[in-house]
């Protein structure tokens, strides 16, 4: 099965079942269907073909939903970018991808036009006016014959890496049926849920909310941002929200209202949390609250999406445990040389299942680093790169990443991408940063800065610097200007003791 | 408009060019344009404004009033402290 045919199937047996929630609007499938067919027309025309690569840059609205579907029907790999990324980061993972098309907003104009001036390979540029104006100016054309098969990229979804250097994730349309439909499958989602998405779409666990909405004919109830949490909750209570995928952080926001108790949630069936865990506080909280909901505790990465989630029932038993590999999926612990761990161990977790990806897009040495032969002839199996450890019934615990990649506000933060902008800035010298525990965010970004003699800046000045640059989540929250940094005996800086 | 207003637009102002300016045309924000839409704070970037609001003008600002109408662009937060400081 292709990625987006849960999409036509669904527009066949329910086609006036609503699909989206987007700002005042409602869509049903019919007309996702109907715009996504046009929009790939377009596409199509503007000569997008199989295996090219269509780059969503856009907040979560209609726009962005048609965009995935669309680049899909054309056989092409859609490719969603997070709309804080600034115009230096988006010209470099245009080039990076090579992208073909390119789907915008007005109101981001002023970062992409600079990056699109150095993207060659762009050679078309949809921006919407407003949101679904695309739909107004939709030609009537037929949509491309798919000649995509299931073994083909659907999708590059760029993660952080410890090197500095975004990596693109390549998956397939069988890793991602396969994602979406193991986690629908132990989450019980249903054809009459409505999931609450306030995720970004560029988040991979934003974007499988309306991936497995569409495979099981639910509704999206898509949110911007989580900035006004009690819009939010204002919005789940009309909408009769049964679903809600969160991050530690939105959890954080919701419980710190006084008033979170006013709102009428009780068809909230279902809680879900990534990305970051949750504390045993919070997971308190959250029950407290909302005692007939489900609470699911998971972890995952991009490179093959969930990994594991605890069923709600062993949480009272196992609190602090990220659960077992989910449906159709195996996971085990392998020590240093590779060898398969015994329950009660602690060592690196290794994924075996149709949703790993196929690779890093264009880095052979980095997918070698993860990816490594498996037990069948010819198989690669994903490892995580995270040490966990297993209780005596296999249960996981998260334990600490292998690399030194901050986990922010739910996002993963490399300290090397951070660094490299500071040393753009002409008066660094060195630059170190750390990842300090925050209670809102996880762990907050600190820089560490020497400056070069003559050079004069304030800690502000390096936050804005930044702040231009870096989406929001990676910009430093803390900078510290201080005369050196400690350094190893080679001389390189090290990091221990910085805090 | 009155001198007290012009002063919260201009300080709030100042307060997010310091603090946020996260976009290319940050500092190109027009009075009535959304932030959020804008890029120019964004979801946890509100809780900071919110406490500057509180240290500044001399009132707390209750959860129900976290909203868009009240916080989400330099005049809405010129609106909702002139509302707040009449009653």
């Amino acid at each position: 099965m292709l990625l987006h045919e849960s999409l036509v199937n669904t527009a066949a047996r329910i086609p006036d079942r609503c699909a989206l929630v987007a700002g005042d609007l409602r869509y049903s499938y019919a007309q996702i269907e109907l715009l996504a067919g046009r929009m790939a027309a377009r596409l199509s025309a503007h000569g997008v073909r199989r295996g090219d690569r269509v780059a969503a840059f856009l907040d979560n609205n209609l726009d962005a939903v048609v965009a995935i579907y669309a680049a899909l029907k054309c056989g092409a790999v859609f490719m969603p970018i997070n709309p804080l990324t600034k115009s230096g980061k988006l010209a470099y993972l245009l080039n990076d991808a090579e992208v073909t098309a390119f789907v915008s907003q007005e109101s981001l104009r002023a970062e992409f036009t600079p990056a699109l001036a150095q993207a060659p390979s762009v050679r078309a540029c949809f921006v919407a006016e407003t949101e679904g104006a695309q739909r107004e100016a939709a030609t009537p054309t037929l949509p491309p014959v798919c000649e995509a098969i299931d073994v083909d990229l659907a999708s590059i979804i760029y993660t952080s890496g410890s090197t500095g250097e975004p990596k693109g994730v390549m998956l397939t349309h069988l890793n991602m049926v396969s994602a979406a439909r193991s986690i629908s499958q132990y989450l019980g989602l249903r054809e009459d849920d409505t999931i609450f998405c306030a995720l970004p779409l560029a988040f991979d666990y934003g974007l499988y909310q309306v991936l497995m909405a569409f495979l099981v004919g639910a509704t999206v109830v898509l949110e911007r941002s989580f900035a006004f949490p009690v819009k939010m909750l204002e919005k789940m209570a009309t909408e009769r929200v049964t679903v809600f995928p969160g991050v530690p952080t939105m959890f954080s926001l919701l419980m710190n209202l006084k008033t979170i108790g006013q709102y009428d949630l009780s068809c909230l069936r279902s809680i879900t949390n990534t990305a970051a865990a949750l504390s045993e506080t919070h997971i308190r909280d959250l029950r407290a609250l909302f005692p007939q909901a489900q609470l699911f505790s998971m972890y995952g990465l991009t490179e093959c999406k969930r990994v594991t989630y605890l069923p709600p029932d062993q949480l009272d038993i196992r609190p602090t445990s990220v659960g077992r590999g989910m449906p159709n999926e195996e996971v085990w612990l392998v020590d240093e040389a590779g060898q398969r761990l015994p329950n009660g161990s602690t060592g690196e977790l290794v994924i075996r299942g149709s949703n790993v990806m196929r690779g890093y897009w264009r880095k052979p040495e980095a997918t070698a680093k993860r990816l490594k032969p498996g037990p069948l002839p010819g198989e690669m199996v994903l490892y995580s790169g995270d040490l966990f450890r297993t209780d005596a019934a296999g249960f996981l615990y998260f334990v600490a990443r292998k690399d030194d990649i901050i986990k922010s506000r739910g996002e993963k933060v490399s300290p090397r991408e951070v660094e490299n902008v500071l040393y753009s800035m002409p008066g660094v010298q060195d630059a170190a940063v750390i990842g300090v525990d925050d209670a809102l965010l996880g762990q907050a970004v600190k820089a560490f800065v020497v400056l070069r003699e003559g050079h004069s800046y304030s800690e502000r000045d390096i936050m804005k610097y930044c702040a231009a640059r870096l989406e929001s989540f990676m910009a430093p929250k803390f900078v510290a200007i201080v005369p050196s940094l400690p350094r190893t005996d080679t001389g390189k800086i090290s990091k221990t003791g910085l805090s | 408009m009155s001198l007290a207003t012009s002063t919260v637009k201009t300080q709030v102002r100042a307060f997010i060019n310091d603090n946020f300016i996260m976009g290319a045309d940050g500092a190109k924000f027009a009075d009535g344009d959304s932030f959020l839409e804008h890029h120019i704070i964004d979801s946890t970037g509100f809780l900071e404004l919110v406490t500057y609001i509180e240290e500044n003008f001399g009132f707390q600002v209750a959860d129900d009033d976290m909203t868009p109408d009240n916080l989400d662009s330099l005049d809405a937060i010129d609106a909702y402290v002139a509302r707040k400081r009449a009653a």
